[in-house]
């Protein structure tokens, strides 16, 4: 009797534990409805976008699925409301799952999760559940989702460099943050990569200029406008413009000098299709495939296998396009056909274990940051606390 | 025809009607189903008690600044630096919680202060309009409209420079403040706090007594009425301007610290959510009227919340919302119009 109630007794004691000890959400079962926020418009050519076709893949793929979502969650454009106010709306509509698809949004999504411990949260760009991040904080049920875009970015620089005639690149920059600093950083390796060995130039000889305009669009009296800031570039000599931000400004500004007679070009970024706004003018676009990465965690929310975690996704280096395969690619835009075999050589180089992100660099104010021979880690690249030696613009916000 | 309070009351219905069925005209025009979309609305703003809480969560702030413009309007007054106000109680009370908030004081004390601070800054930016009026002789919609782009950049500049995240400066504001300094909330996964709720409605009952049980409501009355004969009756005319102006800056700032101690626990870029003009637009519809101040600024917050699920369900724009009170405005101030040219004012018997 007694060994009854001890037993009794103890298994109370699990049960609770187990209710009271944090624990990711139960299966969604065959039906998942996935609630996507968006910081931008969904059909706005660039990261909005890519993340909304991300969910597209998603229903193509796992049977079950649907789609609730909400553009333009940010306090601009919906004065009044709270991005958790907006997830909580999804949820409203049956949302299971709810991915924030903004580093924008990290305060917000770490609330929302908090709240909703019963709901699986994807934050996009975070680094919240990477145990060997800086910002650890660990939520059962948030998954953070990137892609090493880093790559793409250097095959970006690296085809502006083997274009430019006046040896002057222009990056467009949104705000200033650990992830914006290492992808024009990743820009200027591959350019420089181009410059030195494929050119036969001198280091110094290239122009890498970085101008932030304080936010990932164009918010009107807030920002700086990429309009202009891309003008200025063109006006200055930079005759292609590296875009850092969601929007594509820097390939229509670069088709209208191109009307005008100007020789220059633009390479957008985050969507796949950018380049089609700027026939003739694009050089080709780094973008992001979250198709893939959001299959998994719709089918990890609906098996019960979810799990914390932080994923910073590659290329698959055999096809860098491969809709199925690669969390990050580059679609080759107008490129001459040499400079064109030259960016095939130069992944492929890359495929076989060329690392851009090697010794000896320096950081911009001159310090070692990596030693000769030294390949960075993951975590030396993600917060990356400075521009690099040779690039000219903000390393911080001041 | 007489102006009797039944015709006056057919006349605003009859605003409302036509507001709907322009409403209505714009949304058949997008190819959208209107009865879906006003549905929807109601769904989005009354549909669970989540919804609407957060309907409340927009009422506060709302029929705060709408309280306080009820006294400019009364003196004669268009206050529409009021977004600046609001913003500056946002500054104010971040400040004060970043000042006091580590400095071991209890948190209520701390929240006091921030909200104590907010009043001040909300009332001191609206007597800078104030004093351009008075002093500068620039004219209150003027001043207050560059105030308002002043308070902005200001407001910019602070979240981008001085109290930007360590090494980051973004759009999404400084960062959050330590939990203990938010507002508390009916649960932890609401932002409804009652406090806000009792503020709010404390100062719509102030206003509401001031202008009808007070001689300095009188007072403003009779300024608002006619500034010149005010004057010669021995009323001190610009010292009630600025006195409406200094009051009406205060619940501003409570509105201001509202929504950075209890909405966003931060200060952010739009922190005043253009409360201010749609307290204008409250302010206009009710005809400056404080009884019916909290049931119209409910009605908007409820637009504003309830129009979210429009771009959900139906994928339209949420700013349907805006159109419907801009319209439910205009044609409430054009039925004014009209009312006053057709219908003559009942014939006092003296």
């Amino acid at each position: 009797m007694r060994k009854t109630m001890v037993l009794v007794l103890l298994l109370t004691l699990t049960a609770a534990v187990g209710v009271f000890a944090q624990s990711a959400p139960p299966a969604a079962g065959s039906n998942l409805t996935i609630g996507l926020v968006m910081v931008g418009p969904y059909n706005d050519h660039g990261w909005s976008e890519a993340n909304y076709d991300g969910l597209q893949y998603v229903l193509a793929k796992v049977p079950g699925t649907k789609l609730v979502y909400i553009d333009k969650a940010n306090s601009s454009d919906r004065p009044g409301t709270t991005v958790s106010q907006l997830g909580e709306s999804l949820v409203a509509q049956g949302a299971k799952m709810v991915i924030f698809s903004s580093d924008d949004m990290t305060d917000e999504a770490i609330k929302f999760a908090k709240a909703h411990p019963d709901i699986f949260v994807i934050l996009t760009s975070g680094d919240q559940q990477w145990k060997e991040g800086k910002n650890y904080q660990p939520l059962p049920n948030m998954i953070n989702i990137m892609g090493k875009v880093e790559y793409m970015k250097m095959v970006a620089g690296f085809a502006a460099a083997m274009t430019t005639k006046t040896g002057k690149i222009g990056f467009l920059g949104p705000l200033i943050n650990d992830e914006t600093r290492r992808l024009a950083s990743s820009a200027y390796l591959g350019a420089r990569y181009a410059w030195v060995h494929y050119r036969h130039r001198s280091v110094d000889s290239l122009k890498f200029k970085v101008t932030w305009i304080g936010f990932w669009f164009n918010i009107p009296g807030v920002t700086s406008d990429p309009t202009q800031v891309a003008d200025d570039f063109f006006n200055s000599g930079y005759d292609v413009v590296i875009s850092g931000i969601d929007t594509t400004e820097a390939v229509a500004e670069a088709a209208k000098f191109s009307a005008q007679g100007k020789k220059v070009w633009a390479i957008p970024y985050d969507y796949k299709n950018a380049i089609e706004e700027g026939k003739g003018v694009s050089l080709g676009v780094p973008y992001f495939n979250w198709g893939p990465a959001y299959v998994n965690a719709a089918k990890a929310a609906m098996d019960g296998t979810w799990v914390n975690h932080f994923e910073w996704n590659g290329p698959y280096w055999k096809n860098i396009n491969d809709p199925d395969k690669s969390a990050v690619g580059f679609n080759k835009g107008t490129l001459t056909r040499e400079v064109s075999e030259d960016v095939d050589r130069f992944v492929g180089q890359m495929a076989r274990g060329l690392d851009l992100w090697e010794g000896p660099l320096y950081l911009q104010d001159g310090t070692e940051y990596l030693k000769s021979g030294q390949k960075a880690t993951d975590q030396q690249i993600w917060y990356l606390p400075q521009l690099l030696k040779g690039m000219e613009g903000q390393s911080v916000s001041k | 025809m007489r102006d009797t309070p039944s015709r006056r009351v057919l006349f605003q219905v009859g605003a409302v009607v036509l507001a709907l069925l322009v409403t209505t005209v714009v949304l058949i025009a997008a190819k959208a189903p209107p009865l879906a979309a006003f549905a929807n609305i109601v769904q989005g703003a009354f549909g669970s008690w989540d919804v609407t809480s957060n309907v409340l969560v927009a009422w506060v702030p709302l029929l705060l600044v709408t309280s306080g413009l009820l006294l400019t309007f009364t003196v004669g007054l268009w206050n529409i630096g009021i977004e600046g106000q609001i913003i500056l109680g946002g500054i104010f009370a971040t400040w004060a919680l970043r000042v006091y908030g580590s400095s071991g004081m209890s948190p209520t004390v701390v929240l006091i202060l921030a909200f104590v601070a907010g009043m001040v800054g909300g009332s001191l930016w609206a007597m800078l309009a104030g004093a351009l009026k008075t002093f500068g002789g620039v004219n209150e919609i003027f001043g207050g409209l560059g105030l308002n782009f002043v308070a902005t950049a200001l407001n910019i500049w602070l979240i981008f420079g001085p109290w930007k995240r360590p090494g980051v400066a973004s759009m999404s504001g400084t960062l959050p403040f330590d939990q203990r300094l938010w507002m508390p909330t009916v649960t932890p996964q609401s932002m409804l706090s009652v406090p806000t709720v009792i503020i709010a409605v404390a100062a719509i009952a102030i206003v509401y007594l001031m202008i009808q049980g007070t001689y300095f409501g009188l007072r403003l009355k009779a300024v608002g009425k006619n500034a010149k004969a005010a004057y010669i009756l021995g009323i001190p005319t610009w010292q009630h301007m600025m006195a409406s102006f200094a009051l009406c800056g205060l619940f501003a700032g409570v509105a201001g610290a509202v929504q950075v101690t209890a909405v966003y626990h931060r200060l952010i870029p739009s922190i005043s959510s253009g409360y201010g003009y749609l307290g204008l637009m409250v302010a206009m519809l009710i005809n400056y009227k404080a009884a019916f101040a909290a049931p119209v600024a409910l009605f908007f917050a409820a637009l504003n919340v309830g129009s979210i699920q429009l771009p959900i369900v139906l994928r339209l724009d949420s700013s349907l919302a805006g159109v419907l009170q801009g319209t439910l405005v205009l044609f409430v101030l054009l039925g004014h119009g009209v009312r006053q040219r057709v219908l003559k004012k009942p014939q006092v018997v003296s």
